[in-house]
């Protein structure tokens, strides 16, 4: 029980190192776009998702509804669904359904993949160690770099405003070097995107990512279907 | 808006997306479309909200755009996210002082 906890916060400081730097330049997101300090922090404590904080700050700094803002989350947040269900298939028996609730919570990008890493079928213990230390640093990053927004001077509040699309950028270039599908689907999608602001103005930045990324996750999943000799 | 609605629509939502599958789905998803569809969604999620909002992210145009080309860069050589994004934040502000 306790070796597996451990085991998850050693597995887990990694994550939390990179979610520190990376929070930090969702803060520093969040105050320019009106938060306050402890706003942006709640927001990170409560939902653990770099992308749909980003949009999501964005749709309250632009006074937009509540639907938009759920479907925005729905759709950015999809991936979170995918990966749940591979998860859900590799669990240990003693994963009972109020631990299952619980664990749901902290299921990330960078927390999937440690925990597909596992060579031993998941234990609570271990993805709660994992998941409290990772969220840890996310959410101490932000409030530093909320906090830092406020006083940092204007030039390097500036550029670390970029933090976050970069890394971004990070995590779709290296598979979009090696899988076609990825590669047509990242710049459709990014075409569309800025067709959509040059041409519908009017369409909100949340519906305009919402529909690039259906069309062109549509479009690519046509074209390059997976489980062929592209995936 | 209020704040708190918000925040439990934001936080509702991503938990649920996350939850459901995880506590309740047992079996595996066979449409070769639904689940290609879904490999997809991430790297166009990303890369929607990433064009065109990253080139005024740091600011103004020029060190925006330097900033993400150093960003793609070092993305292309596999560098660590950190890495990346930090070296994107750098050269936007070094930029900066010249443009």
């Amino acid at each position: 029980m306790t070796r597996n906890f451990f085991r998850g916060i050693l597995h887990g400081v990694p994550i939390a190192l990179g979610y520190l730097s990376v929070s930090f330049g969702f803060g520093i997101l969040a105050v320019r776009a009106g938060l306050a300090v402890w706003q942006a922090t709640l927001i990170s404590a409560v939902c653990v998702t770099s992308a749909g904080q980003v949009a999501g700050v964005e749709i309250i700094a632009a006074a937009g509804g509540l639907a938009e803002l759920a479907l925005v989350q729905l759709t950015i947040n999809l991936r979170y669904a995918l990966m749940s269900l591979s998860l859900s298939q590799k669990t240990a028996p003693s994963f009972t359904l109020p631990k299952r609730l619980a664990a749901s919570f902290g299921i990330t990008d960078e927390i999937f993949a440690v925990c597909s890493a596992e060579p031993v079928p998941l234990t609570f213990s271990y993805m709660a160690g994992v998941i409290l230390i990772s969220a840890a640093g996310w959410i101490a990053g932000t409030a530093l770099g909320a906090a830092a927004g406020e006083i940092l001077p204007e030039r390097i509040s500036a550029a670390l405003g970029i933090v976050l699309y970069g890394m971004f950028i990070a995590i779709v270039v290296p598979t979009a070097k090696k899988r076609r599908g990825v590669l047509f689907a990242a710049v459709s999608a990014a075409v569309l995107s800025v067709l959509s602001r040059l041409l519908i103005p009017a369409l909100s930045g949340g519906f305009s990512v919402i529909l690039c990324t259906l069309i062109a996750s549509c479009a690519a999943a046509l074209l390059f279907p997976i489980g062929g000799e592209d995936a | 808006m209020n704040f708190y609605l918000s925040l439990a629509v934001m936080a509702g939502v991503t938990y649920l997306i996350r939850m459901l599958p995880f506590a309740f789905f047992r079996h595996k998803i066979e449409s070769r479309f639904i689940r290609s569809f879904l490999d997809y969604v991430p790297y166009a999620v990303l890369a929607a909200m990433t064009v065109p909002a990253v080139f005024s992210s740091a600011g103004s145009l020029i060190p925006s755009a330097v900033g993400a080309a150093a960003a793609l860069a070092l993305a292309w050589f596999d560098l660590p996210l950190i890495v990346v994004a930090t070296a994107a934040a750098l050269a936007a502000y070094l930029t900066g002082f010249f443009f």
